[in-house]
């Protein structure tokens, strides 16, 4: 029989206001088991906690149950103070009487009388409470950062200079993401590839970094400490240890006709290639689709000039094992797809363009060596239309875009018009938008400086349609301000697509069981308070694949995500949850039920020796949980048939104690 | 139970620990109210509920069974709340045969952001049932006092 103590608490007057502490304290003295009762002011305060010690000690107390907040609130707090008293921290149950009683009812003999229920629930609980105590696991010194744009860069470079190992992971045959693609940053503009390559010849360097480039994750398995993680790096058909990226083969291969994505399709490269001059690593990569070598077994030409003997057109796909002890996502975002605005005429028009292809056409390693020059032929543009928000905060059309704001396209289309103006005074800029949003450091500042001093017409409405006619751009929008209908005739009209995350994100989240919102975006473990964590122990979130975010948001969330990392790779060791499911080898029939709910995998099998009856030795298959898999989500324990599986902390009988208690 | 010549059904109500429970604590926060009928058991996921809880609840003389869990998709164990789902459709069902009426039972997606929902969800439940009156279908008679 437990010796339980029941400790009422009046939070000032947040409790007591509502309830009568007192009368809760006695009803419960009178319940099986409880021999000590009592209530005070503040049960979470050093007195209060110094008191419940005492009493443990004065009437040896075996259980406590507390009546105070939410056990969300100070279940840890009271457990410590357990702990303390010399007693198990699970032998405390805590009846929340405040944010579940005396907050949403108004009258105290009604709140007394709930909360007195809640008490003697929490007494039936606490008799049937053991001992628990957690299982502890190595943690593997090694981290995973899939994705390697900026964020993933920094969370790697800020891991490996703690003195971890890492490794990155990146599905494009270089690293760099989205940033390597932009011309000049806002809102100071530098260049992007001046401030971006030096730190991807950094990493590349580092000895504590590993980069896996067009490569992915193909399997998770394991748990926070304890990953075991499947690369797979696709075959490049080119060794990348003897490659030295000088570019014979490239300049060589006769398939020179292949849309360059780097570029955005807006011109082309050959079937071997390097992304750009800068990239890490700077290894050519075959891209089978055009490649005739390996279409037709015709050709061969890059192997032929290859000095370094590096071209191997049989080379497969190669699966890699690692063990890592945290795993970082930092798979950035994508521009959504024009297909379903034909309202702008993207798919009818080369002269109409994404904000990310503008990048391309203004930067001075791209297609066109950084001239703005019409897509369509070459001329020079006299009148530019850039179009904010396509896409995003769609609320009434949500089917064809997001009803998020994706936050970086008022200051990225601010810096695309201002560098027109800049190198071009001579183009007209029209900038159409609905709010224009510029709340980061010197961002206001920016935007004004676009308007006021580079004169670029901003005008609140929306644009309607844009016809191709003639050769020019024909824009119908609405002035809302003057309450005007307007007709521009443009050269280029530029859209700030919507961004959206990556599409390899979903996927992803089910391997690594992290939980995702209905926009794909990562969700942290708490939005203010865990940022930077997913809910699944041992994942971590960096960049904009958690939601839209410039580089600078980037940069200091992907910092914090590193620090996160560290922390955990600095302990030797991780205490686990001891709330986890076992299961009574005695009932159990081996039926699997319990396997097949389980979402982290943390039933296996095995076979047992059972004396029989007949003093013959009879092979069982049992289920066995490992605990530092297992999550206590309790899954198991309703689909076992026979009642084999329970959940410690949660068991049938103590669920089943407190629905008593309830009913009268 | 007749309280004042006036019927006050029992509800118990089942809340996962991540986003039910968390959504009732906040139902708190704000202080809206819902009738003191509903007493809250806390589990770490809905998948947790086996239905033999819920038909000793009502054995025991509870009115109403109410069980709150992630909205799907947002389970913290990935996909327990679809368990839920799909054992409660056939529980209630079962229930219903055995003339414990739909309206008894409730299996709704409360988040922990959505406080006003849950308040908004216990007032309307406790009201549903209140219109039912007492259960007697169920009620192990030897548990009467
Ligand atoms: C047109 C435009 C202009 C911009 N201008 C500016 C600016 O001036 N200033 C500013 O501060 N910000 C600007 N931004 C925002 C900036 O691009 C982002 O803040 C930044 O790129 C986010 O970095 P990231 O690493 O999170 O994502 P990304 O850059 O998208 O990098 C993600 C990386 O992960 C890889 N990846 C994705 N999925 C997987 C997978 N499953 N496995 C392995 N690898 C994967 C991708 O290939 C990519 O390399 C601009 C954005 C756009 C679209
Ligand atoms: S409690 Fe959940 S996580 Fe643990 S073994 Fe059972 S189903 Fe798996
Ligand atoms: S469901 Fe129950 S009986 Fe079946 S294997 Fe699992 S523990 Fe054993
Ligand atoms: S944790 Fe809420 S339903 Fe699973």
């Amino acid at each position: 029989m437990q010796r339980i103590g029941v400790f009422v608490c009046w939070c000032g007057s947040n409790i007591a206001g509502t309830v009568d502490v007192k009368a809760v304290a006695e009803a419960l003295s009178h319940e099986p088991g409880v021999v000590f009762s009592t209530d005070y002011q503040y049960m979470c305060s050093q007195a209060g906690q110094d008191m419940i010690k005492a009493s443990v000690a004065e009437h040896h107390l075996t259980g406590i149950v507390v009546c105070s907040c939410s056990p969300r609130m100070h279940e840890a707090t009271f457990r410590k103070t357990a702990t303390a008293a010399g007693l198990n921290p699970y032998m405390v149950e805590i009846a929340n009487i405040r944010e579940q009683c005396s907050w949403v009812h108004k009258d105290m003999p009604i709140g007394t009388e709930k909360a007195i229920i809640l008490g003697k629930a929490a007494v039936a609980k606490v008799h049937l409470n053991a001992p628990l105590t957690p299982g502890e696991s190595p943690v593997t010194k090694r981290a995973l950062v899939i994705g390697g744009g900026i964020a993933g860069i920094q969370t790697a470079l800020d891991i490996a200079d703690a003195g971890f190992k890492v490794d990155i992971v990146e599905k494009k045959p270089t690293i760099g993401g989205k940033m390597a693609q932009l011309d000049k940053t806002f809102p100071t503009l530098d260049c992007a590839a001046c401030i971006l390559t030096p730190k991807m010849v950094d990493v590349a360097q580092h000895e504590n970094v590993r980069i896996f480039s067009y490569s992915e994750v193909s399997e998770v398995k394991g748990f926070v400490g304890n990953f075991d993680v499947t690369i797979k790096k696709h075959a490049r058909f080119v060794k990348e240890d003897l490659c030295t990226g000088c570019g014979a083969c490239v300049d060589k291969c006769p398939m020179k006709k292949v849309p360059n994505e780097f570029n955005l399709g807006m011109d082309n490269r050959p079937a071997i290639y390097i992304p750009f001059a800068q990239a890490v690593p700077k290894v050519a990569t075959i891209d089978p689709a055009h490649c005739n070598m390996l279409k037709n077994g015709k050709c061969g030409l890059c192997a032929r000039v290859c000095t370094a003997g590096a071209i191997d057109y049989t080379q497969q796909d190669e699966y890699v094992q690692e063990k890592y002890g945290a795993i970082v996502v930092a798979t950035g975002f994508n521009p959504i797809s024009m297909d379903k605005f034909d309202e702008f005429a993207y798919n009818q028009s080369k002269d109409v363009i994404t904000s990310l292809e503008f990048e391309r056409l203004t930067n001075a390693a791209g297609p066109t060596a950084g001239k703005l020059l019409r897509p369509s032929d070459g001329a020079h543009p006299h009148t530019l239309v850039f179009v904010q928000c396509v896409g995003s905060r769609c609320t009434a059309c949500a089917e064809k875009g997001k009803e998020y704001c994706s936050k970086i396209c008022c200051m990225y289309t601010a810096k695309h018009a201002m560098l027109v103006r800049d190198k071009y005074p001579d183009v007209d800029v029209y900038v159409f938008y609905i709010d224009v949003r510029t709340p980061g450091k010197n961002f206001d500042e920016f935007y004004r400086r676009a308007v006021e001093e580079y004169g670029v017409k901003y005008i609140k409405g929306t644009v309607g349609k844009v016809v191709p006619e003639n050769g020019v751009l024909k824009v119908q929008a609405s002035d809302l301000l003057n309450n005007k209908q307007l007709h521009i005739d443009a050269d280029m009209v530029v859209l700030a697509a919507a961004i959206e995350p990556d599409r390899s994100a979903r996927p992803l989240a089910t391997m690594l069981t992290a939980s995702m919102d209905t926009n794909d975006f990562f969700t942290e473990a708490h939005p203010k308070l865990r940022p930077v964590e997913s809910p699944t122990a041992g994942v971590f979130l960096s960049g904009a694949c958690q939601g839209p975010k410039d580089i600078p948001e980037t940069v200091s969330q992907a910092g914090a995500a590193a620090s996160k990392v560290i922390g955990l790779l600095a302990k030797d060791k991780l205490m686990g949850n001891p709330c986890v499911a076992s299961s009574n080898e005695a009932m159990c029939n081996g039926c699997s039920s319990c396997a097949n709910v389980c979402p982290y995998g943390a039933i296996t099998y095995e076979d047992k020796e059972f004396r029989m009856p007949d003093r013959t030795v009879a092979l069982r298959r049992v289920a066995k949980v490992n605990p530092a898999v297992c999550q206590g989500c309790g899954c198991c324990t309703v689909a076992c048939p026979s009642g084999a599986m329970d959940l410690n902390g949660f068991k049938n009988d103590q669920i089943l104690a407190e629905v008593d208690a309830i009913c009268k | 139970m007749q309280v004042n010549g006036e019927f006050k059904p029992l509800i118990v109500a089942f809340c996962c620990n991540w986003c039910s429970y968390a959504g009732a604590d906040l139902a708190g926060n704000n202080r809206l109210n819902y009738p003191a009928e509903v007493k809250i058991i806390r589990v770490p996921c809905s998948c947790r509920v086996n239905p033999t809880f819920i038909l000793r609840a009502f054995q025991r003389g509870a009115d109403g069974v109410i069980l709150c869990g992630c909205h799907p998709g947002d389970c913290h164990y990935t996909s327990g709340n679809y368990y839920t789902r799909r054992r409660m459709a056939m529980l209630f069902s079962m229930l219903d045969y055995l003339g414990i009426e739909r309206e008894r039972t409730r299996v709704e997606w409360v988040s922990a952001a959505e406080g006003a929902k849950f308040a908004a969800t216990m007032n309307d439940f406790v009201a549903q049932v209140t219109a039912l009156g007492e259960n007697k279908r169920l009620e192990d008679l030897r548990c009467k006092k």
